[in-house]
């Protein structure tokens, strides 16, 4: 084993560690005042590590952490959605009385825990990468000590993700036990050919125990409650970094660890998947906050990811990114703008019914929101489509027709909240009287997704297939 | 040059519409006038050179349209006589309508709109008449469908307007479905759309058979029979004839262009251009004349009693169409062209001066409320008068007379010569009708432009002499037309009717304070210009379209003209040459009686022969008929398919039942989100037990 190759590999992991170390002493020595500088300095963080993760490939520490393609497109796309939750979060904090230097800290931590995740290829790694986020998730959606719902949120999250740890564990315990190994490439090579029903419940506590942490049903329960009373900011963070990881390390388990029982796991996938389109699309519809009403469309959305897993191919796991790509944008894109809805005292407004009449008073904004909720309806010629195309084409190619079918009209019921929220913002009478925008940064990022996921985003599919295919033929 | 004429409307069209008010009225107007009267200049040269003999037919591709098997065809502008005097006949009375409407139409809001639609129109119809195959025909065909329809519809804030629209629309539509049924049926049995191919191949399917609705039809009368109806809707003949008078909702100019002059022309137009075809099935050519003799003499009898002085000259139109289809039927398809010409002119004049006079009378159009108005527009009243000398073949045999002597007379005198079945029974009708067209024709003149002012009593003339001169937008008028359509007393015109007997007596005069005024020079011109067509156009082109030494040649085999039949019209005896002059000389003396010198017998006689007047008012209640036997059954079926069919299984189960689901599923999914934390925690334990089951059972 080559320490200094092992060292070098895992150089993002590191840097992110020492630096948040350093910035939390400085944070500790300096207070509050610091937050500024900490949030920058965390930024820059991400972004060396963003460069360090791309510079060295291959294996460290034996087959503990895998630093291919792979886990390169996961931890550019998690540090970018971290970077940007950074950005957008200074003025809310200001606003709240809490600006303080922790909420960057924490986020780093959170990335250095999905850092491993997407780079895991053993149990071992995947549980500490999975808990060093979960731990600093747990705190951040509780960031907001003082605010009822946000500490209520906090406990939620930890209880039910200690469950979920629980079961998780238990399944791991179950594989190691029937396989002898924790080593994905150990637990591949001993599962294939007949299975034993242990290593087979292994599997499933496994998956259910993933499941909770990307939020499909039905191990989303605490997704709704979690990112309405989550600070806007955080909520932000969990709808797209968190995802990402959970997402990539699902993938590489299914297909590194598990994909020599690929009918073991593919039903229940395509259960989950179809469960949580139907669900996140109907239950989205009875919402009233739009905090909640982004949950469930998260949990929507995942459901149309696992549909591109569900087929199994390295083109369904191409898929799986690209949506992931399209999806944090999209997503990351309306909460920029949800954020900027205040009221007139300058408080965060966040009711479905805050947004009427919208297109009258703020038209940009209006314009984004629109964009961006045309693009997660999938309505082309927004990026959106793409992203379901791109998985269900995959889904077909596998032999999946019906699966596809089911999914493509249940995206129909998701349309239906979407086009709502376009519906109040210009056709209905404004209620509320609106103090909308909320500094440069959120403006700016609100435009940038827009201009992502609107027909423009169609000239990046060279570039953005490129890299996924790379990505997924890393795992085959 | 072709390409341009056809062309050129549809290039004004697109400007003017699209453009509209960001142009303004006067550029709109002036580019469509323009573009009409370049067309027009370049179509009589065309005409001319065919009359001479120094031009043959050709046809000129335009652009590749359909490539599929056997199915087969361009986008190509064919020209040949038929074709000159269609196109000469089209842009003349298009720019002289196009200019008579800057008088007409000056108050309305939206003229850029109404001179798009009429170019628009003008180009419709240039494509039908230039068509070389079925399709192009029916696109045409469809195309002046579409801009007769926007154009009834014009004034489309008054609910009459929009619905004798819809009406025109939809009774067009059972006529299309029969030209439709017959391009598909020629496309079977020739297996191509191509008229001049079918032309040629169509006497060898003479006499075969082609199962039709599980029967065993003879092949060409089922094709002829088919196209025919398409012709039947077109043209407004008997049994598809109830939506021209109603189309009379649109503005008169249009009536002009549309419903008199050009587009009721095209199944006339049709047939002729068909003959060849139509020759090979006598059957058919039977029922064309039966349908179009019945026609003539039908709609005459309406025209007896209407009060509208638009509604009288529509019936005439109706009934002059069915003079050109039983000449078709009887084998003088020359003579059906030749009135189908003459008929433009005159028939075109009529219109155009019954706008006048409306609108020198203030938007009024019941006859009853006009009277003496010879002195106050007299160039209208010229105008009108060479119409109507022109309608009821005013002439003597063997010296000459105006267009309507010439072409109908023509008419007449071949159902007579002809020996085809039924040719007698249309010689009978011909000639009454014949009668009944003068008196129509000099009713409506009589009433009009003699007499004592009767003015004082109508709404409109009312609303004109208080002040009320602010009513630029038509529609407003739409409740006081409806009241004029409906009059109050059902007695006919001449008798003045006594609802406003105190104001008369006020007034002596029954001017009502009222003075007309002669109508703009720009409406002035168009009645000019037509005049001189009404007057002359018989004597002068008679010679090419029905004389059998001279009309072989001009033809040029773009119709079957039958020259023995044609010498044999000059062969008919002399009492028949003067039947028809007789009996126009009977309608005129009758009418004059009627309504010169006993201004009280018309309601004498309506209250004697009230049953028939009822019956002729209420013009054969054919709308009544309709009403009953397919308008309520259609609303019934419907009602039976929107409330049981859609409302009830579609919806109930389809979309209003998903969305049901949908919502009830979402009030029980977010009900289940307690917030409770155990609850969680035993959705994500059921779901792990059933996903864990679901893989052991498996």
């Amino acid at each position: 084993m080559d320490y200094g190759q092992s060292l070098l590999i895992t150089l993002p992991e590191i840097i992110l560690s020492i630096g948040g170390l350093v910035l939390l002493l400085v944070a500790a020595w300096s207070g509050a005042k610091a937050t500024r500088a900490v949030s920058i300095s965390a930024v820059a963080l991400l972004v060396a590590a963003g460069v360090a993760t791309l510079c060295y490939t291959g294996d460290a520490f034996g087959a503990l952490y895998s630093g291919d393609q792979f886990s390169d497109f996961g931890h550019v796309l998690i540090y970018i959605a971290a970077a940007i939750s950074l950005m957008i979060a200074p003025r809310f904090f200001q606003r709240a009385g809490l600006a303080r230097a922790e909420y960057p800290i924490l986020i780093l931590y959170a990335c250095v825990g999905m850092g491993m995740m997407v780079s895991a290829t053993d149990f071992l790694t995947l549980y500490i990468g999975l808990e060093l986020n979960s731990l600093a998730a747990y705190v951040l959606a509780s960031f907001l000590r003082t605010d009822e719902r946000s500490a209520e949120a906090g406990l939620k999250y930890f209880v039910l993700g200690a469950l979920a740890s629980g079961i998780l564990l238990f399944g791991m315990s179950l594989v190691y036990g029937f396989t002898g190994s924790t080593s994905f490439v150990a637990v591949l090579g001993s599962l294939g050919g007949g299975m034993e029903t242990g290593a087979l419940f292994g599997i499933v506590f496994v998956l259910a125990g993933l499941a909770f942490k990307i939020s499909a049903v039905p191990f989303h329960m605490w997704t709704p409650d979690v990112y309405e009373g989550a600070p806007t900011p955080v909520t932000a963070f969990f709808a797209s970094a968190p995802k990402v990881a959970a997402t990539a390390l699902t993938v590489r388990v299914a297909v590194d660890a598990f994909g020599t029982q690929t009918l073991a796991w593919q039903q229940i996938i395509i259960f989950i998947a179809l469960a949580s389109i139907i669900l996140g699309g109907v239950a989205a519809i009875g919402q009233t906050n739009l905090k909640r009403l982004l949950a469930y469309s998260s949990i929507n959305n995942i459901g149309f990811l696992l549909i591109g897993l569900a087929a199994g191919t390295q083109e369904g796991i191409s898929a799986v990114l690209v949506y992931l790509s399209i999806y944090v944008a999209m997503t990351l894109g309306s909460f920029a703008c949800i954020m900027q809805l205040r009221g007139p005292d300058g408080e965060p407004r966040e009711e479905l019914s805050d947004i009427a009449g919208l297109s009258q008073t703020n038209k940009g904004l209006a314009l984004a929101m629109a964009i961006f909720m045309f693009s997660l309806a999938g309505i082309p010629p927004l990026f959106g489509f793409w992203g379901k195309v791109v998985v269900f084409d995959a889904a077909i190619g596998a032999g999946l027709l019906p699966l596809a079918v089911i999914g493509i009209a249940a995206s129909v019921i998701g349309a239906f909240y979407y086009i709502k929220i376009v519906k109040l913002m210009y056709f209905d009478e404004s209620r509320t009287v609106l103090q909308t925008g909320d500094g440069k940064a959120l403006a700016w990022i609100g435009a940038i997704m827009a201009l992502l996921v609107s027909p423009l985003g169609y000239f990046s599919i060279p570039l953005l297939g490129g890299f996924a295919n790379n990505a997924a033929s890393a795992l085959f | 040059m072709i390409q341009i004429i056809v062309f050129l409307p549809l290039l004004a069209a697109i400007v003017a519409g699209l453009a509209n008010r960001s142009i303004g009225n006067v550029p709109a107007k002036v580019l469509t006038t323009g573009a009409l009267f370049v067309s027009c200049a370049l179509s009589w040269p065309i005409f001319l050179a065919f009359m001479s003999g120094n031009e043959s037919a050709y046809v000129q591709p335009v652009m590749t349209w359909v490539r599929s098997g056997g199915f087969d065809f361009d986008w190509a502008l064919r020209v040949d006589t038929l074709t000159a005097v269609m196109l000469v006949v089209i842009t003349s009375v298009s720019a002289l309508v196009h200019l008579y409407s800057w008088g007409y139409m000056d108050e309305d809001p939206d003229q850029p709109r109404f001179f798009a639609y009429l170019s628009l129109f003008t180009f419709a119809m240039l494509m039908l008449v230039t068509a070389d195959n079925l399709v192009q025909m029916f696109f045409g065909w469809e195309g002046v469908g579409l801009a007769s329809y926007l154009l009834i519809g014009f004034w489309f804030r008054k609910p009459s307007a929009s619905a004798a629209a819809i009406k025109a629309f939809v009774v067009n539509r059972v006529g299309d479905l029969g030209f439709m049924l017959g391009i598909f049926g020629v496309f079977l049995v020739f297996g191509t759309v191509s008229i001049p191919e079918i032309l040629v191949a169509a006497p060898d399917q003479a006499g075969s058979s082609i199962g039709f609705l599980g029967l065993r039809v003879d092949t060409m009368s089922l094709l002829c029979i088919l196209l025919f109806i398409g012709a039947m809707g077109k043209s407004a003949q008997l049994g598809l004839h109830t939506w021209l008078p109603d189309a009379m909702e649109g503005p008169t100019p249009v009536s002009a262009l549309i419903h008199a002059a050009t587009m009721v022309t095209a199944g006339v137009f049709m047939v002729c251009r068909l003959s060849p075809l139509f020759e090979t099935s006598q059957f058919a050519l039977n029922f064309v004349t039966i349908v179009g003799a019945t026609t003539a003499i039908f709609a005459a009898t309406i025209g007896l009693v209407q009060t509208d002085i638009k509604r009288v000259i529509a019936y005439s139109t109706c009934s002059q169409l069915g003079y050109m289809f039983f000449a078709a039927g009887v084998g003088a398809y020359g003579a059906a062209m030749f009135h189908l010409f003459t008929h433009a002119f005159f028939k075109a004049l009529l219109f155009l001066g019954a706008g006048s006079v409306i609108h020198a009378m203030h938007h009024e159009q019941d006859m009853r409320f006009y009277g003496g108005l010879r002195k106050q527009i007299p160039v209208t009243f010229w105008g009108m008068m060479a119409g109507t000398l022109a309608i009821t073949g005013v002439g003597i045999v063997g010296l000459g007379g105006f267009a309507g002597f010439y072409s109908k007379d023509a008419i007449i005198e071949v159902a007579f010569a002809a020996d085809a079945p039924y040719a007698g029974y249309a010689w009978f009708m011909g000639v009454s009708a014949a009668l009944l067209t003068s008196f129509y024709s000099w009713r409506l003149m009589f009433l009009t432009f003699w007499g004592k002012p009767r003015w004082a009593d109508s709404e409109h003339i009312q609303h004109a002499i208080h002040g009320h001169h602010n009513d630029v937008d038509h529609a407003t008028h739409a409740h006081e037309e409806a009241a004029a359509d409906n009059p109050p007393a059902q007695e006919d015109a001449g008798s003045a009717p006594h609802a406003h007997a105190a104001d008369a007596e006020q007034l002596p005069d029954g001017t009502g304070g009222y003075h007309p005024h002669e109508s703009p020079l720009s409406m002035l011109i168009p009645l000019i210009v037509l005049s001189v067509g009404a007057v002359f156009a018989g004597f002068v082109f008679h010679n090419f379209f029905v004389e059998p030494e001279t009309a072989g040649a001009f033809w040029q085999g773009s119709l079957a003209f039958n020259e023995p039949l044609m010498h044999a019209m000059h062969e008919v005896p002399t009492w028949v040459k003067w039947s028809s002059t007789a009996a126009m000389l009977l309608g005129l003396l009758v009418a004059a009686l009627m309504y010169l010198r006993e201004t009280d017998a018309p309601r004498q006689v309506a209250e004697n022969l009230s049953p028939l007047y009822k019956f002729l008012l209420n013009k054969w209640y054919f709308d009544e008929l309709y009403t009953l036997i397919f308008v309520r059954p259609a609303f019934w079926f419907g009602r039976i398919f929107w409330k049981g069919g859609d409302k009830g299984v579609i919806d109930r189960f389809g979309p209003d039942g998903v969305a049901n689901v949908v919502r009830s599923s979402s009030g029980l999914a977010v009900r289940f989100q307690s917030g409770y934390l155990y609850s969680y925690a035993l959705v994500m334990l059921l779901g792990l037990v059933g996903l864990v089951t679901w893989v052991m059972v498996r």
